[in-house]
């Protein structure tokens, strides 16, 4: 499994300083989430939009996460409109559909979208190993960055793991059908998930040890802010105000 | 029945854009014990994974007992009837314990309760590992793993088997009853192997597999 899609590339975003991405993206998250109306979030959404052009990603890999994260947001459609005390109603049969209900969906679906690419064109135009790294400039705490590395690190392995014990299944003509033989072999997968990527951590964690690890990683490379660096977050973060202060 | 158990033909195959088989020809018949050499990386598992059905040929033609296997669909009959041991035994043993990882196959070749019972029985006679079935997986030892991956394989009486690198790791007393084993009871396979003197016990033919090179040598 690859992860890191966007982090291959040789855009202005790509090369820029991660400390500043992180920065502009903070202010970018915090303005954008407190935001009113519909206006103010879609003029976010076009920004983020411009964001991920000027960055040159793989566009069927971006829709493709787009369209699951969109799914997740596609539950508020289903309640939201239907439950918002508010006048006035549409009448759809013995249904009441407030019209405010659907401003506030589709402002949060605005919203919602334009932190993702954001997040997409600021964040992952890194490697996790950057970003990490530029975690611990801002002095969060060592042990939580070596975690958030470590689990990040581990969504792989486990990836690996479960194609491994799949195709064990499968070399044993496995031919999954409606009965309890095949849920207890689905459980049985889940179970050796568990217990093997536990022992495979044990194991890499020995070889950590064995290689003087002491809880942190040590550094090799270090970040160099140029002006370009400098310019670029003053400048994203000052249009960031400007938005918000459009309404 | 047929002569010919396995048959690829003119088969490539690259990850990605990284090419590791081109063109490649190659049978089973029965009777046939063949060994497989050739170094590391140069594509023996990715041919048993192509066998299986797990990898998909760029090109080529894929016949298995008679039939062209093109779809996942097409691979579960091969999967029934052709027994792949996995190089690395962790990979393939899953079940919580020895018993029911044996057990497993047969299981699935829709053989009743009382079957299965009596093929785990007879095979923990035959394999002498009676003093492990009850035992978790995860305590075996190396060795120990390995058998029953093997007997786990032997339980659904495979028509051919593939093992990868099935010698590496057993001690001497060990690698000695696998060859008695496969000499005895098995009677189609493919084995790839960097243990020369194990494949000299066993193989009949032999084909070295290299970057662009695929010939046989015995």
């Amino acid at each position: 499994m690859h992860l890191e899609v966007f982090a291959e590339g040789n855009s202005f975003l790509h090369k820029l300083d991660p400390r500043i991405k992180i920065l502009s993206l903070t202010v970018f998250a915090i303005l954008c989430a407190i935001s009113k109306g519909l206006l103010v979030p879609f003029l976010y959404l076009l920004f983020s939009l411009s964001l991920i052009l000027i960055a040159n990603l793989n566009l069927k890999e971006l829709t493709n996460r787009i369209f699951s994260a969109n799914f997740f947001i596609l539950f508020m459609w289903l309640f939201l409109p239907f439950t918002y005390q508010s006048n006035p109603y549409i009448h759809l049969g013995f249904l009441k559909i407030s019209l405010k209900g659907i401003k506030y969906a589709l402002s949060i679906t605005l919203k919602c979208n334009a932190i993702i690419l954001a997040t997409i064109a600021l964040l992952a135009t890194s490697t996790i190993f950057d970003i990490a790294h530029a975690m611990l400039h801002f002095k969060i705490p060592t042990k939580l960055v070596t975690v958030f590395f470590l689990f990040y690190r581990y969504i792989t392995v486990m990836h690996e793991e479960y194609i491994k014990i799949k195709r064990a299944v499968l070399a044993r003509g496995f031919n999954p059908k409606t009965n309890i033989f095949t849920y207890k072999t689905y459980a049985y997968i889940l179970g050796a998930l568990l217990l093997k990527s536990f022992e495979r951590s044990e194991e890499v964690y020995k070889a950590m040890l064995c290689r003087g690890f002491k809880g942190f990683f040590p550094l090799l490379d270090h970040f160099k802010m140029e002006k370009k660096d400098i310019i670029f977050g003053i400048f994203i973060c000052l249009i960031f105000i400007l938005i918000f202060l459009f309404n | 029945m047929e002569d010919i158990l396995i048959k690829l033909e003119n088969i490539t195959f690259s990850y990605n854009s990284f090419p590791v088989l081109k063109n490649i020809n190659f049978e089973v018949r029965v009777g046939d014990k063949v060994g497989l050499v050739g170094p590391n990386g140069a594509g023996k598992t990715t041919l048993l994974y192509i066998i299986t059905g797990f990898l998909r040929p760029q090109k080529g033609k894929i016949i298995i007992l008679g039939k062209e296997r093109k779809k996942e669909k097409d691979f579960i009959e091969v999967r029934q009837k052709i027994g792949l041991l996995f190089q690395d035994s962790d990979s393939q043993l899953f079940c919580p314990t020895v018993k029911e990882d044996i057990a497993f196959g047969p299981l699935n070749l829709g053989k009743s309760k009382e079957e299965v019972l009596k093929i785990v029985q007879n095979i923990s006679d035959l394999f002498n590992i009676h003093h492990l079935l009850e035992r978790p997986i995860y305590k075996l030892s190396g060795g120990e793993k390995k058998l029953v991956a093997l007997a786990g394989i032997f339980a659904m009486n495979p028509i051919c088997y593939l093992l990868d690198e099935p010698s590496a790791g057993l001690d001497e007393k060990t690698k000695f009853k696998l060859i008695e084993f496969l000499k005895n009871y098995v009677k189609n396979c493919v084995i790839v192997s960097h243990d020369k003197e194990f494949l000299k016990e066993i193989a009949n033919k032999t084909y070295y597999l290299e970057k662009d090179k695929f010939y046989k040598i015995l």
